[in-house]
């Protein structure tokens, strides 16, 4: 661009005169500001510590530059001063993995029915039907775990049906616990994606379809499904991440035998005063989901579907 | 073209309205469509005639009646086993799925192989000219070339019977002219019997060898394009299909008194039409029957209007304050009438039609 062209653009966009919409990126300052010290800061000092040692006394860290934290999710020093490989964490990591992956199968299993059945209703009932798969979000997640917690304990309704029957139940305390919580919690953010994808869908489709000799299953494998699968990304997406860094389920409904990296990674800030190593772990489970997000993202690059993730 | 190939017999299928009641989208509805036929369903929206080609490719199923094909009974059998395909109004092409791979789709589930899956794939883009298109997403079709992959798609099954549902409607009106002379040329090549459905009256015309005009789920006439133009059955045909000036008239000895007081003669009436010996009869003219005379004149009235289209004139005639007649003149060689002139006019020869109400 010459000197002239600039010199005969319209002055007006020089003054403070903006369109009606527009608005000053000035106004956007407090929350810019806001998030970094909320997001930025808080992880950048995870990754600091996560290379500290331990304080002397009480909790917090000393300014000693040490691998030590991360050593100590692999390796064992025993007191007669030899080590070993230290499986614990490395279980920990695992249970969590499963645990996640067993509530996303699950999930989506229960959600892919009624997400279609729900986009099928006329719009009047399809409305109130999202609005009830939304309402758990309307109660406290700490009072919906307390609520499933008595309806699984083997004193509650469950447990007295099976009772009735003679049949032997315990279910709370135990990994199965903690996953029928992780189902219970992150159903809804496998449906409602799905939903919006199934509710996108052109009926006419599946139509043409039957009309040229496919049935049922294979219109819903082939036809339906590709048409939806932006949903089940995103719900895998929605469910599958939270899942792995939850902590309240292990916690209130797995009996607290920390046994999700959350749970290890709160105790490392509390009883086990052990600030460096529960960084570590936080940095690992970021790591983790930065991954996951990454396979998505090459999925969803190789299928050209549209799933919006970050 | 004798035997029926296709047999509609008494079919019915009533809906529930959302304010309760029921509408009866067929209504008996019986036909007999012959092989190698472009057949065309013609109605305003709402008279059945979707429903009933839906019900032929077993996507709606009737309440009672029976679908016989090539003397098989196919009401019971379930639409992806049923030998017919169908052009879906919409395209409804697999949008995950490029050109090719929706053509195939159909023949895949026949479990055809792969070699002759590509050689009719091939043929069947052949048949609708867009060889080089196999790579390309539907996102990345014009809305006629859309048009011609569903033709396709759909032909490349060989069906029986090809079902149409209205599938010019999204195009422009030039596209849709070259389609419609593009898929007669394509019934006749394949000889696959065509079962075309429109609410156009002037495609219906131009593309069928017969035409049945629905109206409230029932059959109102059903012949060639010619005599349906020609003898309408009632006044919804005469209306429905062209333009019609439909006239309330009183039977009398020497003919039909018209409003206005003008007598029409029953030399001026075509011969198959009954005409009371007296009573109020409805008389049904084409504008292009009308003609300006001076001597004896069924009608006289004052121009309103006219309006220069092209090939014809059409002037507007008010007869009496309600009652208005459309006349369509040649643009060349006739006498055009001025605004607020008094003509009088005559159907030609014995062009004007008594019909049932």
């Amino acid at each position: 661009m010459t000197a002239i062209n600039v010199a005969t653009e319209s002055p007006a966009l020089q003054t403070d005169q903006m369109r009606p919409g527009q608005t000053s990126p000035r106004l956007a300052l407090p929350t810019v500001l806001f998030l970094v010290a909320t997001i930025a800061v808080p992880i950048g000092l995870t990754l600091v510590y996560s290379f500290l040692s331990t304080a002397d006394i009480g909790t917090g860290v000393k300014w000693d530059f040490t691998l030590g934290a991360y050593r100590h999710l692999f390796v064992q020093d025993k007191l007669d001063g030899t080590t070993a490989f230290d499986t614990r964490y490395v279980k920990v990591i695992w249970n969590s993995f499963t645990y996640s992956a067993i509530t996303t199968v699950v999930t989506l299993i229960l959600s892919l029915p009624i997400a279609m059945w729900i986009a099928t209703r006329a719009e009047s009932a399809r409305n109130f039907l999202v609005a009830a798969v939304t309402l758990p979000f309307w109660i406290s997640i700490l009072i919906r775990t307390y609520g499933l917690r008595q309806l699984i304990d083997d004193n509650g309704p469950v447990g007295g049906i099976f009772h009735k029957l003679g049949l032997s139940y315990h279910i709370i305390y135990t990994p199965t616990a903690t996953i029928i919580g992780l189902i219970y919690v992150f159903l809804p953010f496998m449906i409602l994606p799905i939903y919006a994808s199934a509710e996108r869908f052109d009926f006419s489709l599946a139509e043409a379809g039957y009309d040229l000799g496919a049935k049922r299953m294979t219109v819903f494998r082939k036809i339906v499904l590709p048409s939806i699968r932006p949903g089940i990304i995103s719900g895998i997406a929605l469910v599958f991440i939270p899942a792995l860094g939850s902590f309240l389920q292990s916690d209130m409904l797995g009996g607290g035998k920390a046994n999700m990296i959350a749970n290890i990674i709160a105790n490392q800030f509390g009883q086990a005063r052990n600030w460096p190593f529960g960084c570590a772990l936080s940095v690992l489970l970021i790591g983790l989901t930065v991954l996951f997000v990454q396979i998505i993202r090459g999925v969803t690059a190789r299928t050209g579907d549209q799933v919006n993730l970050v | 073209m004798s035997s029926s190939y296709l047999a509609i017999s008494n079919i019915k299928k009533t809906f529930n309205t959302p304010e309760g009641g029921t509408v009866h989208a067929l209504d008996d509805v019986s036909l007999d469509i012959q092989s190698g036929e472009f057949f065309v369903m013609l109605g305003p929206s709402g008279c059945g005639k979707t429903t009933l080609l839906r019900s032929i490719a077993g996507l709606e199923y009737p309440d009672s009646g029976t679908i016989t094909l090539d003397g098989q009974r196919i009401d019971d059998i379930p639409a992806y086993n049923r030998p017919v395909n169908t052009v879906f109004q919409s395209y409804a092409l697999f949008p995950h799925m490029t050109v090719a791979q929706n053509i195939a789709f159909g023949l895949e589930m026949e479990k055809l192989g792969k070699a002759e899956i590509t050689t009719r794939v091939g043929l069947a883009l052949e048949q609708v000219k867009l060889e080089g298109y196999e790579k390309r997403r539907s996102s990345q079709l014009s809305g006629g070339q859309a048009q011609r992959v569903a033709l396709a798609r759909a032909l490349a099954k060989k069906p029986k019977v090809l079902l149409l549902d209205e599938p010019l409607s999204a195009l422009d009106l030039k596209l849709r002219r070259g389609m419609q002379i593009e898929l007669k040329r394509l019934q006749q090549e394949t000889g696959i019997t065509f079962v075309f459905v429109t609410h156009d009256q002037e495609e219906a015309m131009s593309m069928g060898d017969r035409i049945a005009v629905f109206n409230s789920g029932k059959v109102v006439q059903l012949d060639t394009p010619r005599e349906i133009y020609r003898r309408p059955v009632n006044s919804f045909v005469a209306d429905f299909i062209g333009e019609t000036n439909l006239l309330d008239g009183v039977a009398n000895a020497d003919g039909i008194t018209l409003p206005g007081g003008g007598i029409l003669l029953r030399s001026q009436i075509a011969e198959d039409c009954t005409i009371p010996d007296s009573g109020s009869v409805t008389v049904a003219i084409r504008p292009e029957d009308l003609e300006i005379t001076d001597a004896h004149a069924a009608v006289r009235g004052t121009v309103r209007d006219s309006i220069f289209t092209g090939d014809t004139v059409r002037i507007h005639v008010t007869v009496t304050p309600d009652v208005e007649v459309a006349v369509s003149l040649p643009s060349y060689g006739a006498r055009i009438p001025d605004r607020g002139e008094t003509v009088g006019l005559s159907p030609s020869g014995n062009s004007a039609r008594t019909v049932a109400s």
